[in-house]
């Protein structure tokens, strides 16, 4: 019962000013420390590998499937493309078609980052990248088309990527290596 | 060596307004900087080295702004106010010793002046809530008013006593009367002294005439450009003003160590203490409400200081 009527007892002069010195000490500790900020553009920011800074796109899985554009909360993906057909590899054979992509462009003046269209992606080919300083002087110039697309996956971590997937430009295959 | 009266008179005039356009801007560049580090942040550092000439570019964009009137505003009230919230301090400023050759205008009884010619800023401030024409100026600029009729008394109580206490109404002559042990015989007074100047000044704790999130800045909601510089450059002109005054009356201004010579660096140096302080205030404590803000002033402040006058004169009989 005290502790109950300490708690609702109203503050009284000498809480206050505790309070008061309070405020001065932790004011006064941090003036004491270094600060916290970085200096953004004279200092590049040490971000998380899996920062969710752009939408990156691993064209080769993409099977122009359209989940990814109808998705999409801000509809700021545009996805054309044509089949073809691929004659029979053997004789007697079936012909198969296939998508081939032709324009896949995100709108990242529209794009909220919500990332829905890499959760929906069955085949692997969309993914976060960390990459962050890509403003542009001009809104249209937000319309990024496939090949800037696939520059991003640059720096996808590895960690993100499909199991067996090789970066372009990387010797080493799971082949290889056992 | 001796000057002809007039040119001593510019040149007094010219050091006064010099030191009247720069004390401010440091006293607000030190405020950019110390609230930053007190909050974990470094503050303007992009123009010059640290940041230092940020307020000199805040200075160029205000001018570059539209100084706009609004159609409702009383138009010469309006126009009028942030000058009359200005001058004043230039004014106490002169008046105000560095040290016992170092005043730009003797005058006889300078405590008296300087205390009254500071209480007309806040006509300022009155007439820039009133002349707006907008309800948020027009309920800051009561507070304010309030605020100051309720502060006015306590400080000019705490001044009397130091007053008492050196048995003269000059500055001059009150600093060099001061001995060390009125630290503490004139402690409750400069308390008070102190708590009345930050609420004179509107500052935190004792913002709420000017608090942005009740009133939208009070009375200076509808200032821009040029006019919006000179209330915010009378406010750190202010906490300048307040600083030396409390300085000379209660920390004994140029007395220290080779106080013949370094005189006037004593007082600049008590006086950033005690800015520093009143900077320091703003960044640690709440907002008063308006309440609470006359209760403190009515309740506490002016029978301290009472009280303190008259400790100070039993004091004066006993051993003066």
């Amino acid at each position: 019962m005290s502790t109950q009527e300490s708690r609702e007892r109203a503050p009284g002069a000498l809480d206050l000013l505790k309070g008061l010195g309070k405020g001065l000490a932790t004011t006064a500790r941090t003036l004491a420390r270094p600060a916290h900020t970085r200096q953004y553009p004279h200092a590049e920011p040490d971000l998380p590998e899996r920062s969710h800074g752009v939408i990156a796109l691993l064209e080769e899985n993409c099977t122009s499937c359209m989940l990814c554009a109808r998705e999409c909360p801000s509809w700021c993906i545009y996805i054309d493309s044509h089949k073809e057909t691929l004659e029979p590899t053997t004789e007697g054979g079936r012909a198969r078609q296939h998508n081939v992509l032709d324009r896949f462009d995100i709108d990242f003046s529209l794009c909220m980052y919500c990332g829905i269209c890499i959760e929906v992606c069955p085949f692997d080919a969309l993914f976060w990248a960390p990459d962050f300083a890509y403003a542009e002087g001009d809104i249209r110039n937000l319309l990024h088309d496939k090949p800037k697309l696939g520059t991003w996956m640059e720096n996808v971590p590895d960690s993100a990527l499909p199991e067996g997937y090789v970066r372009p430009g990387d010797p080493a295959t799971p082949e290889t290596e056992e | 060596m001796e000057l002809p009266l007039t040119v001593e008179i510019i040149l007094k005039a010219v050091v006064v307004l010099a030191a009247f356009l720069t004390l401010p801007l440091a006293i607000g560049q030190t405020e950019h900087k110390v609230m930053a580090h007190m909050q974990g942040r470094l503050g303007p550092m992009e123009a010059g080295p640290h940041g230092i000439a940020q307020l000199v570019a805040d200075g160029i964009k205000f001018v570059q702004k539209e100084d706009v009137t609004p159609a409702a505003a009383d138009r010469w009230v309006f126009r009028l106010a942030p000058a009359v919230a200005l001058i004043p301090y230039l004014i106490a400023l002169a008046a105000i010793p560095w040290s016992a050759a170092w005043v730009a205008a003797d005058v006889p009884a300078s405590l008296l002046f300087v205390l009254a010619v500071t209480s007309v800023g806040i006509f300022g401030t009155l007439m820039a809530g009133w002349g707006s024409g907008n309800k948020y100026s027009l309920v800051g600029g009561m507070r304010a008013g309030a605020q100051l009729v309720s502060y006015e008394l306590p400080m000019v109580l705490a001044a009397a006593s130091v007053a008492m206490a050196a048995g003269t109404l000059s500055l001059t002559g009150i600093a060099q009367a001061w001995s060390w042990w009125w630290l503490v015989w004139q402690l409750p007074g400069a308390l008070v002294f102190l708590i009345a100047a930050v609420a004179e000044l509107q500052r935190v704790p004792f913002d709420a005439p000017v608090a942005d999130a009740e009133v939208v800045f009070g009375p200076y909601t509808e200032y821009s450009g040029l006019g919006f510089a000179f209330f915010l450059l009378a406010e750190y002109a202010g906490i300048v003003v307040m600083s030396l005054l409390f300085t000379v009356l209660f920390l004994g201004g140029w007395s220290g160590p080779w106080s013949d010579t370094l005189g006037p660096v004593w007082t600049l140096l008590k006086a950033t203490m005690v800015a520093i302080l009143i900077l320091w205030l703003r960044i640690a404590w709440p907002r008063v409400r308006e309440d609470q803000l006359q209760r403190l002033a009515w309740v506490v402040l002016v029978p301290v200081a009472l009280v303190q006058l008259a400790l100070t004169g039993v004091g004066v009989v006993v051993w003066g």
